[in-house]
């Protein structure tokens, strides 16, 4: 069961051209950097980790409108509920999809991104470890934000309030992972860990709330 | 044998009260036809009976696999009609031979590979019906089940509840228009306020 709503929600995210403009968002980000500081080789190396996580970030925050509020709409939340599926159950669902339509590809536009920036293979390796650990928390931030806000009017713009600044742990640590090595690295992981857990309580919550 | 029983059910919506005292049991081949005036409660009852609003005084009894048909018909709009429906199965533990079969019974076999973005209100209406035959729900929760139905299909849909009830299943509806549902109870909402 849970299995085909993993099934649904992947297949969604790619015929709607959902996963695409993430990634089509972050090499744009990433892209606009070299441009607004120059061309100087040195400096990019230096700041293209940091910069390949914020524009991470932001292109987390692109999917989360059609995350949670389509499914709340058009009564297929009720229906599962009808059907006695736990709400917990079906946001872990939606977490493990949306990383699947997300992290990958995000961590494929990386190496472009990379090249973009001049950053050389070493701290590439490292920047993609910490975005193999790092995604899977912005996934479960995206899905529990999307619950929270769905309902609300002006959701995107609210969207972002709530989630950046959460994300901001994610930050710190992903990008510090990639100088700092294994203590960022298992900081970052513990990051990933409590929002996994802690997102799918939360968005469940939210979406019962918002049944009334 | 009870399939589903309000005992004294209450209902507030925004600190306001829109029924209380609602009592009635439905046994295997009851209907129940809840009117009333827009706005008097019919839907909250059926999502109160749903399990999905939770009552504000009382308690609802019975089976606890209901079938439910909202206002939404909580089919995706991309895929075709079959796969979406197909969705449904799988939570249900139906198959591919259900969903054909249950295409077949609203009619919408001829048009089960157009993706449901592109069927008209009656017919996504109709869809919308499929998942309930293909549950095997013993109890249908219908809001407005006939809302947007030609003639036609609202005598099919007569003949689909009659079905059910005949297999012991109990249906417990919403509605404005005439439907035929010989020896169905009613509840009038509102009347008695």
């Amino acid at each position: 069961m849970i299995l085909a709503l993993i099934t649904r929600d992947v297949r969604r995210a790619w015929s709607s051209g959902g996963a695409v403009f993430p990634i089509a968002f972050f090499l744009l980000a990433c892209i606009l950097f070299p441009f607004g500081v120059g061309p100087d080789r040195v400096l990019l190396a230096r700041i293209g980790g940091g910069v390949i996580w914020a524009a991470a970030l932001l292109a987390a925050l692109l999917p989360v409108e059609r995350l949670i509020p389509p499914d709340a709409d058009s009564g297929v939340l009720d229906q599962l509920a009808v059907r006695g599926v736990s709400m917990v159950a079906v946001a872990t669902a939606k977490i493990a999809a949306h990383w699947i339509s997300f992290g990958p590809p995000l961590m494929l536009a990386a190496v472009i991104a990379s090249g973009l920036l001049g950053i050389d293979a070493a701290r590439l390796g490292a920047i993609e470890l910490g975005l193999l650990i790092g995604t899977p928390g912005l996934a479960a931030l995206a899905v529990a934000t999307s619950a929270l806000v769905a309902g609300l009017r002006g959701a995107s713009s609210v969207a972002g309030l709530v989630m950046l600044p959460l994300a901001v742990p994610l930050l710190i640590f992903g990008a510090g992972s990639i100088e700092g090595g294994s203590g960022a690295l298992k900081l970052l992981g513990a990051v990933t860990l409590l929002l996994v857990v802690g997102a799918p309580i939360v968005a469940a919550a939210a979406i019962r709330v918002g049944r009334d | 044998m009870r399939l589903i029983a309000f005992d004294d059910v209450g209902c507030t919506r925004g600190g306001r009260m829109l029924f209380q005292n609602i009592s009635f049991t439905l046994e295997p081949g009851a209907a129940l036809i809840v009117s009333g005036p827009n706005g008097v409660g019919k839907s909250s009852l059926l999502r109160i009976a749903a399990g999905l609003l939770t009552p504000f005084s009382g308690t609802v009894r019975g089976e606890v696999v209901r079938g439910y048909l909202g206002e939404a018909h909580a089919l995706d709009p991309e895929p075709a009609l079959a796969d979406a429906l197909l969705f449904w199965a799988r939570i249900d533990g139906a198959d591919r031979v259900d969903v054909a079969a249950a295409l077949a019974e609203v009619g919408l076999a001829h048009i089960s590979e157009v993706p449901v973005r592109l069927l008209s209100t009656g017919q996504r209406r109709r869809a919308a019906l499929a998942p309930l035959l293909a549950s095997k729900a013993p109890v249908w929760l219908l809001d407005e089940p006939a809302s947007g139905l030609d003639v036609a299909a609202v005598a099919q849909l007569a003949v689909l509840i009659a079905r059910h009830r005949g297999q012991g299943g109990a249906v417990l509806l919403a509605t404005h228009q005439l439907i035929d549902l010989p020896g169905a109870q009613t509840l009038q909402l509102g009347a008695a306020a």
